[in-house]
């Protein structure tokens, strides 16, 4: 392996001379040393990166056939649905590939929170996947509005009505975003340009995301530095083909979806058309906003509210800060991952949480849920860095991987 | 490659490993190709617009030696009743002497009646009638002129002016489309 | 704690469907259902009969042109049959050479004719509710099909008591608060099969249900005919790419 690739081609050597984007994409994507111990988690990083193509290709021709007016918004989907050649398929696959993309996404949060993957030298990667995260969550919102339905109508009034709660020029703000008195055609109109420029914005961040994540290279299962050659293999093919299988996998479920069951996803009110004069019953979210719904409904003040459910996303930024132990992987940490578990579980309970109604046993359980979310980042990640004692660390990657019997060995006799 | 310090390890099974990565490799390349084909024929005109009806033309009104435009798929079509020496000028040509060679009674269903797509078949302008050197239209684009058939007879255009399907409901009325 | 967390989310989830407001609606067998499911033609033409003869004199559905009947995976009606059933209804259009609007028989582009000129003259015309447009109700009603057909069959003659019904709201027991602004419209033999099928309520009910279902999502049927192909494409690849991937990390220990 070598680090430095040189083209064959006269033609390619001319262009690598005077522009190396070939050696670059050999450098980063062929030959960029990675742990040779990454287990299936890691690899939806590509399973993501292929989610983004997908909703801005199909958001693209979308775009070409969709009316961002609300007396044409609803039918122009349908139309969609109805006439254009797979129009339906294009449909379908950008609905639902929202919801992969965030199925996807947590997966990935989730992995890197048990492995660390957020510590020093890493910090930069993961703040940066912080902002991706936050791009995504107004993206997805955006585009929930564009259908024209009833829950677009009423969640695209709901949550705009959150900057309402700003004081002294929350309804200066509200008329601002709206450009208007309520929520009409001006602001369908600019969350549609939103929406398609924030994909473009995400895409830019990924860049870096990647760029930062190659500086250091890949954190691993071990949660320890990597020594390159004796640790490492090249990317391509090792990781390409891994991934890729991942992918395809990942997209069996994809189009199970997509082909078999395209609106277990969604919400059947958005299939009313938009009406300013009957809210629905109950205003749900997307399932992938559910659990900050939660922490928003929990707390019993508007501006505090809003707060909280800001924060709760904000507070991922500072995770590198809160969490101080030199461990990395939740694998040497058999009291950090007891709380890491409490927090998955906490997660999913405020996501069922987030789709009932905020009365008697919910908003107790919510409020509890939520005050556990923040705890978990203000007290207990700190304080398990002092009170824990790890396991100790193999001195390579090589060695628990060679050793794995004797390591099964020696684990059984701990437990 | 990275590959490479493997390779002559592995050169003795080389035709089967190839026979792998080439079934995985194809079989890749068919789906992607598939999967473009939606993203591509999704710009084709859609059910809807294959659906519009064809239009249907009241003659009545139109007298000898005038023609009148309708618009059929957001282009118009010229509908000229033509004078009989307009006729005779459009049959009296040889075809030898055509760009495009047809004769005029190919080009129409009954001889009093011409229709036509009106889009120059050089840029798509719409030409102008009673113009040219040759009677019939000319196009102000590029100076292309048509003869009382809708015949190319000189200038850049390569084609004569299309003639799209119609039939005669009766005596005065078509339906074009 | 992983465990124990998912057992917790599946007690909750129980504890909700039990504690629902709603009477569950029936669950009859539609040929649509399921990944291998399809419409039965004759079922949707019979229910295309249903909605014009019955339904259509209160709701539109807007979204539908009558071509629609015509197209693969609908009821599949010959394009004679659907331009004479869509010369049964008039359109307005124009303006003609005097600048006049005037009527014409509507032809296949045409969208289903609406039985009301706007949407106030339809609430005028109910007592203040809207007959809502039926194009994508079965979407738009959690439940589906089943919702759907539960409520047309779902009146009763017999208020129980300590239910009192305010002018224009009907019993319905599928209906929310088995309250409801629709009044009962299918009775025996309310329509003449032309094939000859005996119009039961129930037969009734369906047939214009699965109509509805198809109206709601007309690409079904090559919806799931693709999604079939791509599946067994996929599982394919997955294998080769298993393999291709274990034999590339062959000879590296990991």
């Amino acid at each position: 392996m070598s680090d430095n690739y040189e083209p064959q081609s006269a033609v390619g050597k001319w262009i690598d001379k005077r522009l190396p984007l070939i050696s670059l994409f050999s450098g980063h994507l062929m030959q960029f040393p990675t742990p040779k111990n990454l287990n299936y988690w890691w690899t939806f990083g590509g399973i993501l990166t292929f989610c983004l193509i997908t909703q801005i290709l199909t958001g693209l021709v979308l775009a070409m056939h969709y009316v961002a007016d609300a007396n044409l918004a609803f039918a122009s989907v349908e139309h969609i649905m109805r006439d254009v050649n797979y129009g339906w398929l294009l449909r379908y696959m950008h609905a639902t590939g929202a919801s992969m993309f965030f199925i996807a996404v947590y997966i990935h949060m989730a992995r890197s929170l048990f492995y660390g993957s957020y510590k020093e030298p890493r910090e930069l990667i993961w703040i940066i996947g912080v902002f991706i995260f936050l791009l995504m969550v107004a993206t997805a919102f955006m585009g929930y509005v564009l259908p024209w339905g009833q829950m677009s109508f009423w969640g695209a009034t709901v949550i705009t009505n959150l900057f309402s709660a700003v004081p002294f020029f929350g309804e200066a703000i509200t008329n601002w975003l709206w450009g208007d008195y309520s929520v009409g055609s001006a602001l369908l109109t600019r969350f549609f340009t939103l929406h398609y420029l924030m994909p473009f914005l995400i895409f830019g961040l990924v860049i870096l995301h990647i760029w930062a994540l190659h500086v250091p290279g890949n954190n691993n299962p071990e949660g320890i530095d990597v020594i390159k050659g004796q640790d490492t293999v090249p990317f391509h093919p090792h990781y390409v083909v891994k991934d890729v299988f991942a992918l395809v996998v990942f997209m069996i479920v994809f189009a199970g979806f997509v082909f078999f069951s395209p609106n277990i996803l969604g919400h059947s009110d958005n299939y009313i058309q938009a009406n300013a004069l009957q809210t629905p019953e109950h205003i749900v979210p997307e399932w992938y906003f559910l659990p900050f719904y939660a922490v928003l409904r929990a707390i019993p003040d508007k501006l505090g509210g809003v707060i909280a459910m800001v924060s709760a996303i904000a507070i991922l930024a500072f995770i590198p800060w809160l969490d101080h132990s030199k461990v990395r992987s939740a694998k040497y940490r058999p009291l950090y991952k007891q709380f890491y578990w409490l927090l998955i579980f906490d997660f999913i309970l405020l996501g069922y949480l987030g789709a009932q109604p905020a009365t008697g046993i919910y908003l107790i359980l919510g409020r509890l849920a939520t005050l556990y979310y923040f705890l978990h980042f203000l007290l207990v990640m700190p304080l398990v860095g002092y009170i824990e004692k790890p396991k100790p660390l193999p001195k390579s990657i090589s060695e628990p991987v060679l050793s794995n019997e004797e390591q099964q060995a020696k684990a059984n006799l701990a437990t | 490659m990275g590959t490479d310090k493997n390779r002559s390890s592995e050169e003795t099974k080389v035709t089967r490993r190839d026979f792998l990565y080439l079934t995985t490799g194809s079989f890749t390349a068919v789906g992607v190709g598939a999967v473009a084909w939606p993203f591509i024929v999704q710009m084709n005109p859609d059910a809807s617009v294959k659906a519009l009806a064809s239009t249907e033309v009241d003659l009545s009104p139109i007298m000898p030696g005038q023609s009148i435009s309708i618009l059929w798929r957001g282009k118009p079509v010229f509908i000229r009743r033509r004078t009989p020496e307009e006729i005779t000028e459009a049959q009296a040509v040889k075809e030898a002497d055509l760009p495009d060679p047809e004769t005029d009674e190919a080009r129409v269903q009954k001889p009093e009646w011409l229709v036509m797509v009106g889009v120059c078949t050089h840029l798509g302008c719409i030409p102008l009638g009673n113009k040219g050197e040759y009677n019939g239209w000319f196009c102000p684009c590029h100076g292309s002129h048509y003869d009382t058939s809708g015949r190319i007879r000189k200038g850049p255009a390569p084609k004569n002016l299309e003639v799209p399907k119609y039939v005669f409901l009766d005596d005065n009325t078509i339906k074009i489309g | 704690m992983y465990k124990f967390s998912l057992v917790f989310v599946f007690l909750f989830t129980s504890l909700v469907f039990a504690a629902g407001e709603m009477k569950a609606p029936m669950e009859p067998d539609w040929t649509f259902q399921g990944p291998l499911g399809k419409f039965d033609r004759a079922e949707l033409q019979r229910g295309y009969q249903v909605y014009t003869e019955v339904c259509s004199s209160c709701h539109s559905m807007n979204l539908l042109s009558y071509r629609n009947l015509v197209q693969a995976g609908g009821p599949e009606f010959s394009e004679e049959q659907a331009k004479a059933m869509a010369a049964m209804f008039e359109v307005e259009t124009g303006p003609n050479s005097d600048g006049e609007m005037f009527m014409r028989p509507a032809i296949l582009s045409d969208r289903f004719v609406s039985p009301w000129k706007n949407e106030q003259e339809g609430r005028v015309a109910n007592g203040g509710a809207y007959p809502p447009d039926l194009s994508v109700m079965v979407k738009a009603r959690s439940g589906g099909a089943d919702y759907v057909y539960s409520l047309i069959l779902g009146y009763k003659d017999e208020v129980p008591e300590g239910v009192t019904l305010d002018d224009g709201v009907y019993y319905n027991i599928y209906a929310k608060n088995q309250k409801i602004a629709m009044p009962q419209v299918l009775y025996e033999d309310g329509v003449e099969y032309t094939d000859g099928t005996a119009a039961t309520e129930v037969q009734m009910a369906k047939d214009v249900t699965a109509f509805l279902a198809w109206s709601a999502e007309p690409k079904l049927e090559e919806r799931k005919r693709i999604g079939f192909k791509v599946i067994i494409y996929l599982i394919i690849l997955s294998f080769l790419l298993y393999f291709t991937n274990k034999r590339i990390w062959r000879d590296t220990s990991h």
